[in-house]
């Protein structure tokens, strides 16, 4: 039971954690390596609001959500605009960006006990035999609401409808009138702020740390490899079995090997079949 | 406006056949020259350096100057096929823990334990992302990015390799000046070996892979086991710049493994300018010492390159090594319109 | 040998999602034949091409090439068994001088069975190989870039390119495609002196007019389909021929 109830909280955050990237990636074909620091910024943000400039907590979270949307925003239209095309150069700059992120804050020294978002409800429930706290539950809800949405915006909404266009064809999206660069600089924005949310939810179950940045990054990049990057069955599948494996693997040999768990996911995905569980980058043979 | 503009900048090739990429008669001491120096200076300045700068601390930093040029030119190797790798650190932290570890568990001394990690870990690296190649874009970078930290990851909380401590007290070098200078040779070696090897026939088919695999494809080549070759390549010569590091430092720990390592490189390639090896070393010779300079900064000296690094990207796309290049052997002036 | 079969293609089928692009083509194909293969855009002819040259894998189907099957073979294989192929689109290496565009297919391990080559011999032959399609040796043409060539001569890249791979099949896609005149009747009778020198060809081209002057077996896919299969006055006065290019009687 306790098994059930932790493995589904822990694929449910890992697929949280993977979405914004995901997102983004597929629409426009950008990987966000900041998406680590985005999450690490927008929980810090929402830190600093609350208690150093003392603005309730919604407020002070969607400020955080909106802040981090723009500057994923205006990292577009201000660094990748001027890269984009040379895939070395993005994969290169968000990455670089990662680091300044979250290496200067850590070295602002937002690390350690004190830092802690508050839960939504406090509290806990008895599952079977096990305590779950509300948090853990909300979280659930909140990232299968969340998928649901993204799954209605993509395919009902107009601004949903012009992302899936580019990421199927950009050319004819734009000879179409679909400003490819305006969607691509709202994909990273919308990714962002996705990253943000999923910090705000996962993140009141510890404390923060820097270090979560690039921890983050590892989780994202783990789903997105083992389950096929763009597609989102595939992020819902990888972030089964990695959620199962790690928390079987916690409570039947030891914590310590979730790692591992990660790591020969990964390691076996690629040896049988690279492009991840659902990808189709194999199959996307260019009609030469 | 428009007659303020009498002048317009002139470029113009020196006037000296040598420049062509096939053989010319070589006429003139002073053609000869114009040859020669741009691959004596640098030659001549990695070979006497150390000998002015001396073994003290900034001996030291000739060494590390030298392990991360290795690594940058790795790099940039890797780039020529097209293939970006943001894990340098995967490289160089298996070079040095093979190299550690067999030098803590077995004693083995270091004339072995170096070659040693430098094939064995080129061989662990080469399985770990070949499967990678058959997908294309970013996937070659995300898995060489996350693979480091993974191991990172396994060392710290398996406690396996030494943990959290790392390896101490392995065997040194006999001296400072045999380190130094087996890095300096190699690295010379690497910088005009690949520059080499890009001009030959094996060069062009590289070359053809990062341009257009299908082409070199429907040219009768396996563009997977040409990638394999020069990831096998790379690999070695990152492995053998963690390995040289690990003895230097006589520890490894999970610092191998660091970002840092991925990011330090990657900034002096893209400082100097990719595609033509020179520039990745000189790029590593303006930031490495330039970061011991800044050691007082810390953590923020992270942040500080990959500050470098956006802003080279973004204002300087083609690296200082293009733009001196194109200095020496074109001259510009200005002519009346 | 003259009658030998080379290519067998076997109810060759293949899917893009719901499109059938090539739809249970079979045909063979004899030693020193010139096949042109026609039909209206979106025809599946490339599809067909690529499917034979492992660059798409088939859905469904087989393919022989001198009773060895290649249907699963990877694009380089098929290549070094001597099926070169040039592509619709220019393709080309262009930030490299045009002669060295050709040290690819000349380090192939085929073509270094064949005839060895050191490093320096291999220009040599490049430069040979171009100055046959119209690359003077003694110009500054073989050494640019070939970015900065012309699309004509990027064109005969591409055909000198597939030559230096010394095929036995060569399948040309769309080559005369953007040509002018006198580039296309400059390099038409290089094809026809290769056939009769016994290269086995396959022609995509909507030019038909050339095509008729060289070949002497047409294949027209219609939809995916083969709707006719002979000799090109035959194939062409087919009645479902002329209604795939011209439309039906009752739309007009």
């Amino acid at each position: 039971m306790e098994i059930i109830i932790y493995g589904i909280t822990n694929s449910v955050t890992l697929v949280l954690m993977t979405l914004g990237f995901s997102l983004t990636f597929g629409i426009s074909g950008l990987a966000n390596f900041a998406h680590g620091a985005f999450y690490l910024l927008g929980g810090i943000l929402t830190w600093v609001f609350m208690n150093e400039l003392g603005i309730p907590y919604l407020l002070s979270a969607l400020l955080s959500i909106f802040i981090v949307g723009l500057f994923g925003f205006f990292l577009y239209w201000g660094l990748m605009l001027r890269l984009r095309g040379l895939a070395i150069n993005e994969v290169i700059a968000t990455l670089a960006t990662a680091v300044v992120i979250i290496e200067v804050l850590r070295y602002l020294g937002f690390s350690g006990f004190t830092y802690v978002l508050p839960e939504f409800i406090k509290g806990s429930i008895q599952i079977g035999k096990s305590w779950v706290d509300y948090q853990r539950i909300l979280l659930v809800a909140i990232g299968i609401a969340l998928i649901i949405f993204l799954f209605l915006f993509t395919h009902r909404t107009k601004i949903g409808l012009s992302f899936r266009a580019i990421s199927q064809n950009e050319r004819t999206a734009i000879s179409l009138g679909i400003d490819s660069d305006w969607t691509a600089a709202l994909s990273l924005s919308f990714g962002s702020a996705l990253a943000v949310i999923a910090g705000l939810v996962i993140l009141p179950l510890g404390s923060i740390d820097t270090q979560i940045g690039y921890d983050i990054l590892i989780s994202a990049l783990a789903v997105g490899i083992v389950g096929g990057l763009e597609s989102v069955p595939g992020i819902l599948v990888a972030s089964l079995i990695l959620g199962f494996g790690q928390i079987v693997v916690a409570t039947f040999i030891k914590a310590q090997w979730q790692t591992v768990v990660t790591l020969a996911a990964i390691v076996v995905i690629l040896a049988v079949k690279p492009s991840g569980i659902f990808g189709k980058y194999k199959e996307l043979e260019e009609r030469v | 406006m428009a007659e303020a503009i009498k002048y317009r900048k002139e470029r113009i090739d020196r006037g000296i056949k040598a420049r062509s990429d096939t053989i010319y008669m070589l006429s003139s001491y002073r053609e000869l020259l114009y040859i020669l120096f741009p691959r004596v200076l640098p030659i001549s300045f990695l070979l006497l350096s150390p000998i002015f700068i001396g073994g003290g601390y900034w001996g030291k930093v000739i060494f590390y100057s030298c392990t991360f040029a290795l690594l940058a030119l790795s790099w940039d190797l890797l780039a020529s096929v097209g293939l970006i790798s943001l894990g340098q650190a995967l490289f160089f932290g298996v070079g040095s823990y093979v190299a550690g570890g067999f030098n803590f568990y077995f004693k083995w001394p270091l004339f072995l334990t170096i070659p040693l990690a430098t094939f064995g870990g080129a061989l662990i690296c080469t399985f770990l992302l070949v499967p990678v190649l058959r997908l294309r874009g970013v996937y070659f970078s995300m898995v060489t990015l996350i693979l480091p930290l993974l191991f990172d990851h396994l060392i710290e909380t398996l406690e396996i390799l030494g943990g959290t401590h790392g390896l101490l007290s392995l065997s040194p070098f006999p001296s400072h000046w045999m380190a130094v200078y087996i890095a300096v040779v190699s690295v010379i070696l690497c910088l005009f070996g690949f520059r080499r090897l890009l001009h030959e026939d094996y060069g062009f088919v590289l070359r053809g892979i990062r341009e257009d695999d299908r082409v070199v494809m429907a040219g009768g080549i396996n563009i997977y086991w040409y990638k394999a070759q020069t990831i096998f390549i790379a690999a070695m010569v990152g492995c053998f710049a963690g390995a040289l590091m690990t003895h230097y430092y006589q520890f490894v720990g999970r610092s191998a493994f660091a970002l840092d390592n991925t990011i330090l490189p990657l900034a002096g390639v893209v400082l100097g300018g990719s595609g033509n090896f020179a520039g990745s070393v000189l790029g590593t010779f303006i930031l490495v010492p330039l970061s011991e300079a800044l050691r007082a900064l810390g953590g923020l000296r992270m942040a500080l390159y990959s500050l470098i690094l956006i802003i080279a990207l973004a204002t300087l796309p083609e690296g200082i090594f293009h733009y001196l290049e194109r200095k020496y052997h074109q001259f510009e002036r200005m002519v009346s319109i | 040998m003259a009658d030998e079969v080379i290519l067998k293609v076997e109810n060759l089928t293949k899917r893009f999602g719901g499109i059938i692009a090539v739809d249970q083509v079979s045909f063979e194909l004899k030693q020193g034949e010139f096949l042109g293969l026609i039909g209206p855009n979106g025809s599946g002819k490339t599809t067909l091409i690529n499917l034979i040259t492992g660059f798409v894998k088939p859905t469904s189907g087989r393919i022989y090439y001198r009773n060895m099957e290649i249907t699963h073979c990877p694009p380089y294989q098929i290549a070094c068994l001597g099926i070169a192929r040039s592509f619709q689109m220019v393709r080309a290496f262009h930030k490299i001088p045009a002669y060295k565009n050709l040290i690819v297919p000349l380090y192939s391990p085929r073509v270094r069975k064949l005839s060895g080559g050191k490093y320096g011999e291999r220009d040599d032959m490049a430069i040979d190989l171009l100055d046959d399609f119209g690359f003077e040796r003694d110009s500054f043409v073989p050494y640019k870039p070939a970015g900065s060539l012309p699309h004509g001569y990027l064109k005969r890249l591409d055909l000198a390119r597939c030559m230096a791979l010394r095929p036995e099949l060569l399948i040309l896609d769309e080559l005369f495609s953007g040509m002018t005149m006198s580039e296309v009747s400059a390099t038409l009778p290089l094809i026809e002196k290769f056939n009769r020198e016994g290269l086995t060809i396959i022609m995509v081209e909507h030019r038909l007019k050339e095509l008729f002057r060289v070949a002497n077996r047409v294949i027209v896919l219609n939809f995916g389909r083969k709707i006719a299969d002979g000799p090109p006055r035959e194939a062409m006065s087919q009645k479902e021929v002329q209604r795939a290019y011209l439309g039906t009687e009752t739309e007009g």
